[in-house]
This record gives structure tokens, sequence and C-alpha cells, in this order.
């Protein structure tokens, strides 16, 4: 048996029902900002959004069935991604803060011609 | 002797797919330093919401429906392959392609509306953020519409059917980016 057809012989998912699936989440995340209220918003445009990717990333990407190696892969390249915004989040987002001022920098705008 | 694509690595994992996760692996630091960056400032300039106003949602939904259909006929091209059905699974990577090209016409119709609006890279740090995050996500879908295209040629005779999986998993991820794009640059405004 190919390694292909081994790592496919594990499982019998229904790939169209997970492409309604995410059709649905994606009409809810179009939906979602109608309702114009700020939390719904947060929840059915990123909240779905997280869901939507973990079943592409199981389903499709068939992640569930790769040794842990690759999880660990693939998680140790988020936290990177989660370490760099700790860091410099701080910096970007607050102008001031304990003993420190950040001088504003002004931004001359090119103009918009509608 | 076998393909050393097809060759258990010491993570137990054949070395062609060992690649292609160490690919997303880069490439998830890649759009993530992007993305945490659009973040942050997004966060720290509320009077973006007013730039993202511009951006068009149906569009934008349009475009995630065709990734997500794209998607599912790379993976139904994977499970043909599996099968042994090497021609089948090519049909269904030019169906992928035709859904990479559907999703670059309608991002070239949006961005040249938008620039006729007079909304250019240029025009503030959220159009840069836009044009950036949107552009290097449309290059990903040009790169894999292209090697899905050299995949399909060689499926369609039988040949090195294992690859047909390796550009699925590249092409879901791009998918994934897209659905983090979306929410960000058109839903949050």
């Amino acid at each position: 048996m190919s390694e292909n057809a081994a790592h496919a012989d594990h499982h019998h998912v229904n790939y169209i029902k997970i492409w309604k699936i995410l059709l649905v989440l994606l009409v809810i995340s179009v939906a979602g900002p109608f309702l114009e209220i700020q939390v719904v918003t947060l929840i059915t445009a990123f909240g779905i959004a997280i869901v939507k990717a973990y079943l592409v990333a199981k389903n499709f990407m068939h992640l569930n069935l790769e040794p842990r190696y690759a999880v660990y892969l693939l998680l140790t390249m988020l936290m990177f991604v989660f370490l760099f915004f700790a860091a410099t989040a701080p910096d970007v987002m607050k102008h001031e803060g304990q003993n420190w001022v950040k001088p504003r920098i002004e931004v001359v705008e090119a103009p918009v011609h509608h | 002797m076998r393909p050393i694509a097809n060759t258990r690595s010491e993570a137990g994992i054949p070395t062609g797919r060992l690649a292609v996760w160490w690919v997303v692996a880069s490439e998830i630091v890649i759009f993530g330093g992007l993305l945490a960056s659009y973040v942050m400032y997004r966060l720290g300039n509320p009077e973006w919401a007013g730039h993202a106003a511009h951006t068009n949602v149906w569009l934008g939904a349009t475009n995630t429906f065709v990734l997500l259909t794209s998607s599912l006929s790379a993976v139904l091209a994977h499970q043909a392959a599996v099968a042994g059905d090497g021609k089948k699974a090519a049909k269904l990577l030019y169906f992928t392609c035709l859904g990479a090209v559907a999703f670059l016409c309608i991002k070239g119709f949006e961005w040249t509306t938008e620039i006729q609006a007079g909304y250019t890279i240029t025009s503030n740090t959220f159009w840069s953020f836009y044009y950036t995050a949107a552009g290097l996500h449309a290059l990903h879908v040009i790169a894999g519409a292209i090697i899905m295209l050299i995949v399909a040629e060689t499926a369609k005779r039988n040949e090195e059917l294992h690859r047909v999986e390796l550009i699925g998993i590249y092409w879901h991820f791009v998918d994934i980016v897209w659905i983090f794009l979306f929410p960000l640059l058109y839903i949050a405004k």
C-alpha cells in the first residue's frame, strides 16, 4: 500500500458535508455585522474564522492523521507569532506609559479622489 | 528504488509531505507576522474602521466562497489520487485552478474599483496593509495555480500521484490565510 493510501485509509470524511458547513459559517460571518452589536460581530467574524480554519486543517489538510511532529511544528510557529505580537504590540498600541511618552508622528495622508 | 519524496523520513512522514509542512510552517510566520502587525496597528488606530468601511464585503465573501469551493475540489482530487484515478484527480485540479483564476479576476475588479476611487497603497497605512496582505496572498494563489497545473499534467498520466496531496496541503493553507484576511479586512469595520 502506498503512503498516500495508508494516509487516506484511516478516515472516511464526507468532504461535501464539511464544505456545506463551511458555507453556512461564511453566511453567518457575513450576517453578523448586520445586528450592529460589536461583541456579536467579533464572535461571528473571528470566532467563526478560527472554527473554519480548524475544519479545513483537520478535514482537508488531514492534520489529525499526521504524526504529532507536524502539529507541534505548526504550533511552534504560531507561538512565535504570538511572541512577536506580545513583544511589540504595547509599543505600537500605547502612546504613553510609566515615565515614557511616545512622540506623535504626523502622517500626511495622500488626497483621495472620488 | 522508491522516489525520495515517498520515502519515510525520521519524523515518520514521507519526505515530500514533510517538506510541504515546513513550507506551511514558514508561511505561518510570514503571514502571521504581517497579520499580527495589522491587528496591533488597527487596535491602536480606531479611526481605521472608517477606511475599512470602503472595502467591498460582498466581493470578499464571494472570494471566500470561491476559495472554499476550490479547497473542496483539491481534497476531492486527493481522494481520486488515492483511488489511483489520475485522470479524475487532474480534472479536479484543473477545476481548482479555475477557482484560482476566478479569485484573481474578482480581486482584479475589486482593486481597479478601489484604485479608481483614489484608495491606493500610498493613501494611508490601512490601505498599505490592505494591498500588501491581499497582494501577498494573491501571489500565493498564482504560485499555487501554476504548481497545480504542473501536478495535473503528471497526474493525468497516473504518474507521481502523491504530489496531488502535497499541492492540496499548500492550497488549503492559502485558503486558511484568506479565512483570516476576510474578517480582518472586510468585516471588522
